[in-house]
């Protein structure tokens, strides 16, 4: 082979590689903006804080709002409740971590997942968390529902307890803490 | 086509030849509906022809829906009671297109069951079962988003649990998931792009038909015995066959009216049967139904879905084994996708060189196990995931499974056998007599005397 044809060979090989590189890049771009358009629009985004007033939730009911699509509990727990879900040790849990989002990674006790009222004290009786169960997204049935005195998820039986802690079923962690906190006696800032 | 010998169009009038020069589309047409046949097809045959009428039959019903339906979440339900109650004869077609999808689903459960016992999956029919395989993925789909369409309390639910599927990819579910709803949960955007999709789909579905019977036309249809047309001569293929048309189109006519006057019974006196009373309840994102359960179709993949949970040992395995990448969630998901991708492999997993169950002894009762345990699987999906069902779902997946990864591959090395016959010819012969020459023609001379 002659050296005259090498450098045509090298030539021709670097078009090639050059035009299939800039036809990627340029086909990649045309394409994203067609992927892009279905990620959620301006105004889906834009809906992201949400007053909640919790006066009228007596002890022992629970108060269920829509926020960005998905439904919130907010439990205003019985004494019983309370004492129920501080009695269970944390190497009894199906998901140790706390998934709250207001303390970091943190183990899943009753303390960690339940809300401080508005002097900052956590007597365990507000639990806000949002309504969907982790397995695939359906809204567990609450009020003691279930074998562990919690919510129980209707489509394929995840039981969870007071503490919204998954105890058995196919779901694999507790129900997710929104951030929130009191921003009166009796308002709630959720987001 | 199919390399079996046969008479090709012939344009005679002097436009027929010329418009043959040009675009020789009579003579694809021709080619196509007169290929030959073999001519020992049973009943089980009639499916396809029954699923290109549901196609047709589903394509002409939604385009009429849409020009009624509005596709907003303030409005959907309220538009779907309008076609029910107002549009003129609307109610008629709004069932014909909700229990059409259900015929659709027999048809197609008929077809592929017929093709994995006549092994018509088998080289060289591999491509055209591939394919198969994507049509019944697309139809799959194209059934979920078309039950999303209503909006009633079914549609909004199993919506959110069968998106709820993608979240449980390990990294990028979350992502995936908000990007197929467009917002955190199934909205209005969700409802848009579902209905332009299932309006979409049926188009790709009717492409990947005209491949699907481009494939088999290629290689020829498959047969009860298995045995293949013989393409020595035009004689010998003459003796093994008879043209689609009229003796196949006619038959499959035959059926397909049979079939009809079961499905416009089912249309006419008890529309809602397959259905679920709560899609009448408008879809309320904070209340789930008592029980969800998928249409009855998809109950076999749902139970193997939910089949799967952290007290398997096989999940606890997987789960020990990729560092809780894979958990219960996520590996429920993989069964449910799997199970499909195994019937799919079929063709390379089944070790047999002989096509037909009819000649395969053992091949038989793993075969009807595997029909009975598919029905054991839809009733289980339809229960409630508590006490013994969720057991029975499991066995019933496990058998799905084993089926095609361990029993096909190993009955074809310990199967003797039965002989076959020699010739589609003889296996016709010695089940319809040698009544006369007839059409299609003979090899041997006693079936012809006139010789």
């Amino acid at each position: 082979m002659s050296h005259a044809e090498d450098h045509s060979g090298d030539r021709r090989d670097f078009l090639y590689y050059a035009t299939a590189g800039v036809g990627a890049v340029t086909v990649g771009a045309g394409v994203w903006p067609l992927i892009n358009q279905m990620n959620p629009s301006a105004d889906v985004q834009a809906a992201s804080q949400m007053r909640v007033d919790v006066g009228g939730v007596a002890v022992g009911t629970q108060l269920t709002v829509l926020f960005l699509g998905k439904p919130v509990f907010i439990r205003h727990r019985s004494e019983e409740e309370i004492a129920e879900a501080r009695a269970v040790a944390v190497d009894d849990l199906v998901d140790p971590i706390a998934r709250n989002p207001n303390l970091g990674d943190v183990p899943a006790t009753d303390e960690n997942r339940s809300m401080p009222d508005f002097s900052g004290e956590n007597t365990g009786e507000w639990l806000v968390q949002v309504g969907v169960c982790t397995h695939l997204g359906c809204v567990p049935i609450g009020d003691g529902a279930g074998d562990f005195g919690g919510w129980f998820c209707p489509c394929h039986g995840s039981h969870y307890d007071a503490a919204g802690r998954i105890r058995r079923g196919p779901a694999p962690e507790n129900l997710p803490i929104p951030v929130a906190e009191f921003v009166d006696e009796t308002t709630i800032l959720l987001g | 086509m199919s390399g079996i010998p046969h008479d090709h169009y012939e344009p005679k009038a002097n436009w027929e030849k010329s418009l043959q020069k040009r675009l020789p589309i009579v003579g694809l047409i021709y080619d196509t509906i007169m290929i030959p046949t073999p001519k020992n097809l049973n009943w089980m045959w009639i499916w396809g022809i029954v699923l290109v009428f549901c196609l047709v039959l589903q394509i002409v019903t939604g385009i009429i829906l849409v020009m009624h339906y509005t596709p907003h979440v303030d409005l959907a339900f309220a538009s779907v009671e309008h076609i029910m109650r107002n549009v003129n004869g609307g109610w008629a077609i709004r069932y014909i297109h909700q229990n059409g999808a259900s015929l659709f689903f027999i048809a197609v459960y008929l077809h592929i069951f017929r093709g994995l016992y006549y092994g018509s999956y088998k080289a060289p029919r591999e491509i055209t079962w591939i394919i198969g395989m994507l049509i019944y993925l697309l139809m799959m789909g194209t059934a979920f988003m078309g039950y999303v369409l209503p909006w009633g309390q079914m549609s909004f639910w199993g919506a959110t649990v069968i998106t709820g599927l993608f979240g449980a990819i390990p990294f990028v579910g979350d992502a995936i998931q908000t990007w197929l709803l467009g917002g955190p949960a199934v909205d209005n955007a969700t409802l848009n792009r579902f209905l332009s999709l299932h309006y979409l789909l049926p188009f790709i579905i009717l492409g990947l038909v005209i491949v699907h019977v481009w494939a088999f036309h290629t290689t020829g249809n498959n047969n009860p015995t298995g045995v293949e047309v013989r393409r020595t001569s035009k004689k010998e293929a003459e003796a093994d066959t008879l043209p689609f048309w009229p003796y196949f189109v006619i038959k499959d006519l035959f059926a397909l009216a049979v079939i009809l006057v079961a499905f416009f019974a089912i249309v006419g006196f008890m529309p809602n049967y397959l259905g679920h009373p709560d899609n009448y309840i408008e879809a309320n994102p904070l209340v789930t139904p008592a029980h969800i359960v998928p249409e009855w179709y998809f109950l076999p993949f749902y139970a193997i879905l939910r089949a799967f949970d952290g007290d398997v040992w096989v999940v606890i395995l997987a789960s020990f084994l990729t560092g809780g990448i894979i958990d219960a969630k996520f590996f429920g998901v993989l069964a449910m996708f799997g199970a499909i991708l195994v019937m799919a492999l079929a063709p390379w997993l089944d070790t047999s060189s002989v096509r037909s169950g009819r000649y395969r002894p053992m091949f038989k009762w793993w075969f009807w196990l595997f029909i009975v345990n598919f029905f054991v699987l839809m009733w289980a999906g339809a229960m409630p995931a508590e006490g013994i069902y969720p057991y029975i779902a499991l066995i019933g997946s496990a058998y799905w499974f084993a089926y095609f990864l361990v029993i096909l591959p190993l009955l074809g090395v310990i199967e003797k056998p039965l002989p076959q016959p020699d010739t589609i010819e003889e296996d016709f012969n010695e089940h319809y007599g040698k009544g006369g020459d007839g059409h299609g023609g003979a090899t041997s001379p006693a079936a012809s005397p006139a010789e």
